[in-house]
């Protein structure tokens, strides 16, 4: 059985595009409340292309998944318990250096990852020049030059969501190599974790997570937030990333 | 490491261009936050207008301006690198 719906999440520092995106995407098919239990503000929309249906929740905009604002944990729990077919990182091309930190968060938690390089508009009357190729190979998932607020890049950024739900693209997500102590730990901890919370879970980084104190993420796992039941689809996250 | 003339982002002037050297706040929290803002060893921080206040005080970090309380800047420490 071939899969036709699949869920996106849409991440971002605040101010990169993502509810200018959202909109373009969904149109009016879209809806808005809270986060259950906090005053967050949740939207959620729809859209359709080449034949499969997609739910795209726009997050709420955070620099960071680690400090415990409930922003912060809205998307942190997202990701970890309602985990998306695909999470699209819109980063604002002008601000990388900034940009890539939460990107970079979110690429520990999973691989199934697009990374949308917004204002690209804004980026070339600054006369930056962003090299999408490079930036595609060292960060190992798909890289998307955008304009969202001109609709520009659209088609290839959907074409690359299909191809990726489809398992045609392959990912390798950059990871990142702590000290060697830290990196001792983590190995030490890691059996652990897999027993523990199985392989549902991206255990290494919640042995970062764990080595770092976060109480605010075991209490998460110790009561996960009710999550969507559906089938979970084969997904193919390995290899190197392939040209569309 | 604090270098011997390093001192607190704190008792820059509107203006002043700093590069940090050590981030020294104990609470690992706040301290996660701040390196998640961008404030982050080797960064390079200009100052900007304090409030009418005199706190917060908004730092141009990363091409974002933030805003830090005193709490947080006393603690960061580097150096300023004007070129006067
Ligand atoms: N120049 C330019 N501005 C954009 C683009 N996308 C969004 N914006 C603007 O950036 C601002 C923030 O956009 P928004 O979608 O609210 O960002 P969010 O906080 O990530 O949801 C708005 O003023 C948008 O009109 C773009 O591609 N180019
Ligand atoms: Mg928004």
């Amino acid at each position: 059985m071939t899969r036709t719906n699949y869920t996106i999440a849409l991440m971002g520092n605040p101010n990169t595009g993502k509810s200018t995106l959202f909109n373009v995407l969904t149109g009016l098919r879209q809806h808005t409340g809270n986060w259950p239990g906090k005053t967050v503000i949740r939207a959620e929309g729809e859209f359709a292309h080449r034949g499969a249906t997609y739910r795209i929740v726009d997050l709420p905009g955070t620099y960071s998944l680690y400090s415990n604002s409930a922003d912060e944990e809205v998307a942190r729990d997202f990701l970890l318990f309602e985990r998306p077919d695909l999470t699209i990182v819109v980063v604002d091309a002008t601000a990388l250096e900034r940009n890539l930190n939460l990107a970079l968060q979110v690429l520990e938690i999973t691989g199934r990852v697009i990374v949308a390089v917004n204002l690209m508009d804004e980026a070339k009357k600054k006369g930056i020049l962003i090299n999408s190729k490079k930036l595609e190979n060292k960060l190992g998932v798909p890289v998307v030059p955008i304009s969202a607020r001109n609709k520009e890049g659209i088609d290839k950024l959907m074409n690359t969501v299909d191809a990726m739900v489809r398992g045609r693209i392959k990912t390798n997500p950059l990871s990142i190599q702590y000290s060697p102590e830290i990196e001792q730990a983590i190995s030490k901890l890691m059996p652990n974790i897999r027993e523990t919370v199985g392989d549902a879970y991206p255990a290494r980084w919640i042995a970062l997570r764990l080595l770092d104190g976060d109480t605010s993420l075991l209490a998460a796992l110790k009561q996960p937030p009710q999550r969507d039941t559906k089938e979970e689809g084969a997904y193919a996250c390995c290899g190197s990333v392939e040209s569309i | 490491m604090a270098e011997r003339n390093d001192c607190p982002l704190s008792r820059m002037k509107q203006g002043d261009r700093f590069r940090i050297a050590n981030i020294a706040i104990p609470d690992p929290v706040l301290r996660r936050r701040l390196l998640d803002l961008g404030f982050v060893p080797g960064g390079e921080i200009e100052v900007g207008q304090k409030s009418p206040l005199g706190d917060p005080t908004a730092y141009r970090v990363r091409g974002t301006t933030i805003a830090l309380r005193k709490e947080e800047s006393n603690y960061i420490y580097g150096e300023r690198i004007n070129n006067d």
